[in-house]
């Protein structure tokens, strides 16, 4: 699903490559894994995320999703298989002038499907999210959970085969993050490949799992 | 394919926030003014088109010969060796009446009442390519000494190149200002860009093509540019019949009787004006789509 041969990325900084954010990482996650992603602040964890994205191409070394290397494919093969990911981002990125619903709906409307199909899918993941009476708000007028919360329904309407959440919890309180977790298991267990990445060492606790460990842009450890 | 559409995209929702990043003033506005240029250029060429056309119909095919006042005898005698000649189709002597009303912008009644001593002129058509001038003029000359011929072939196609010219230059103007509005719509469509360069990469992140993120601004950008072309063709339409009014006398066939202002508007300007808001909306829909298109590039 996912596999990584030395892959390595920089910034550019002023249109020259900057410091590497990643470096030599190899590993690869089997189709409906899970995997946390672990490490501090700045050892790269968006930046692999961003990677596995299709954000980014790496700068050096091969990045295989869905079994096609991102590095060699052309443009316009990507916009497909970035319909098969939801990623969840650490800063949200909702769009500001779209109510929750339609910020849920935006997937599935960019994938084509009909007016009925985006209403019934996009109501229910809010709903499910627990913003089924915030439907209409917009991102400005949500709490910083809340937003979190539309951001994730959005990532996962469409029922991605390959969902990144980066910092997911960051705004949630305890139950919430629980219920999230509830949600991610659940999509995992419908067979998405999942990654996680977080700070928060007591969600890891309480729900072990295999983790890939970054520091300073490299892998520490994978297991 | 329209049902089609709106079952699947609700026709307001505006993913990119467009309606705010590419406005619906200023783009229609610089528009207009272009559509006004532009049916400004097409009534210049429709004109000159026009001009050239009758000259060259009425005019071409004709000499004037002048027999000096002092051989008035003589005059009957050229008519006559004109007729003879091969080439020639007509050749009448102007009356003095004819010959008045000519001279009257220039004179005024005073030409006759002054009794001048007046040439006769005698207006000749030609069948075909007509006879040799020269030879003519030399055997005219010989029969009434003084006789001139004057061919306004010369002189028609002078001025048939100068409104060809004229012409040629509408078109280039015309093509000038549909260049500048690709300008204005592809400066526009950029700043739109760079004012939603976040919804665009968050919109490209949820698997958007570049077809899609183009169709977006494109359709804005043709529904802009469609409005700006209208609004200058209407602008353009008060001042083109004016002008249409104003040439109508030099258009018109002889004797006919002056077209109203409306109908006297050439062909060209009647297909070019609707031509306008479409044209508009073309450039729009494609500098939008090609300016779009290149900026997505930097996106991986
Ligand atoms: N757009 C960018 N341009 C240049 N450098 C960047 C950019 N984004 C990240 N970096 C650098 O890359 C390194 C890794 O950043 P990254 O955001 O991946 O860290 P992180 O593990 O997600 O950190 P955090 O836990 O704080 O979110 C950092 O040193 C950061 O400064
Ligand atoms: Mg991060």
């Amino acid at each position: 699903m996912v596999r990584l041969e030395g892959v390595a990325l920089h910034y550019l900084s002023a249109g020259r490559p900057g410091p590497e954010a990643l470096r030599d990482l190899s590993f690869s996650i089997p189709e409906g894994g899970f995997r946390w992603l672990l490490g501090a602040s700045g050892a790269g964890k968006s930046s692999l995320l961003r990677l596995l994205h299709l954000a980014v191409r790496p700068t050096r070394g091969r990045l295989a999703v869905f079994d096609t290397d991102v590095g060699r494919a052309r443009r316009a093969e990507l916009p497909a298989l970035r319909r098969r990911i939801g990623m969840v981002f650490q800063d949200f990125r909702l769009l500001p002038h779209l109510s929750a619903f339609d910020n849920v709906a935006l997937p599935l409307r960019i994938a084509g499907r009909t007016e009925p199909q985006v209403r019934a899918d996009a109501q229910e993941m809010l709903r499910w999210v627990g913003l089924a009476r915030r439907m209409a708000a917009l991102p400005s007028q949500l709490s910083g959970g809340e937003q979190q919360r539309v951001a994730i329904a959005r990532a996962v309407v469409g029922r991605p085969s390959l969902l990144l959440a980066d910092e997911p919890t960051g705004n949630l309180d305890d139950g919430q993050a629980e219920r999230l977790m509830l949600l991610l298991q659940e999509m995992n267990r419908l067979g998405a490949t999942v990654v996680v990445a977080t700070h928060n060492a007591a969600l890891v606790a309480r729900h072990p799992g295999p983790a890939l460990r970054l520091a300073e842009g490299r892998l520490l450890g994978d297991d | 394919m329209t049902e089609h559409r709106r079952r699947r995209r609700p026709a307001r929702f505006d993913d990119l926030g467009l309606r705010r990043a590419l406005g619906d003033r200023m783009l229609p506005l610089l528009v207009a003014a272009m559509a006004f240029l532009a049916a400004l250029a097409l009534a210049g060429s429709a004109g000159a088109a026009a001009l050239a056309r009758h000259w060259q119909e009425g005019a071409a095919a004709a000499l004037t010969v002048q027999v000096p006042a002092d051989g008035t005898a003589g005059a009957a005698a050229v008519v006559a060796a004109l007729l003879a000649t091969p080439g020639i189709a007509a050749a009448q002597a102007l009356t003095d009446a004819d010959l008045a009303a000519l001279l009257r912008p220039w004179l005024g009644d005073a030409g006759s009442a002054a009794g001048l001593h007046l040439p006769a002129v005698i207006a000749v058509r030609l069948a075909g390519d007509g006879p040799d001038l020269a030879a003519l003029q030399t055997r005219l000359a010989a029969l009434a000494p003084g006789t001139l011929v004057e061919s306004h072939g010369v002189w028609v196609q002078r001025l048939a190149m100068l409104a060809r010219s004229l012409e040629a230059c509408a078109w280039l103007a015309l093509g000038v200002v549909a260049a500048v509005a690709a300008s204005v719509v592809a400066v526009a469509t950029r700043a739109g860009l760079a004012a939603r360069r976040e919804a665009i990469e968050i919109v490209h992140g949820l698997g958007a093509t570049d077809g899609y993120i183009a169709r977006r601004f494109a359709g804005r950008a043709t529904w802009l540019a469609g409005a700006g072309g209208l609004l200058g063709a209407l602008a353009a339409l008060p001042v083109l019949a004016a002008l249409a009014n104003l040439a109508a006398p030099f258009v018109a066939t002889q004797g006919a009787a002056p077209l109203p202002p409306l109908k006297a508007l050439p062909l060209l300007l009647v297909g070019g004006l609707p031509a306008l808001p479409l044209g508009a909306a073309a450039i729009g829909f494609v500098t939008a789509q090609a300016t779009v298109r290149a900026w997505l590039r930097r996106l991986s």
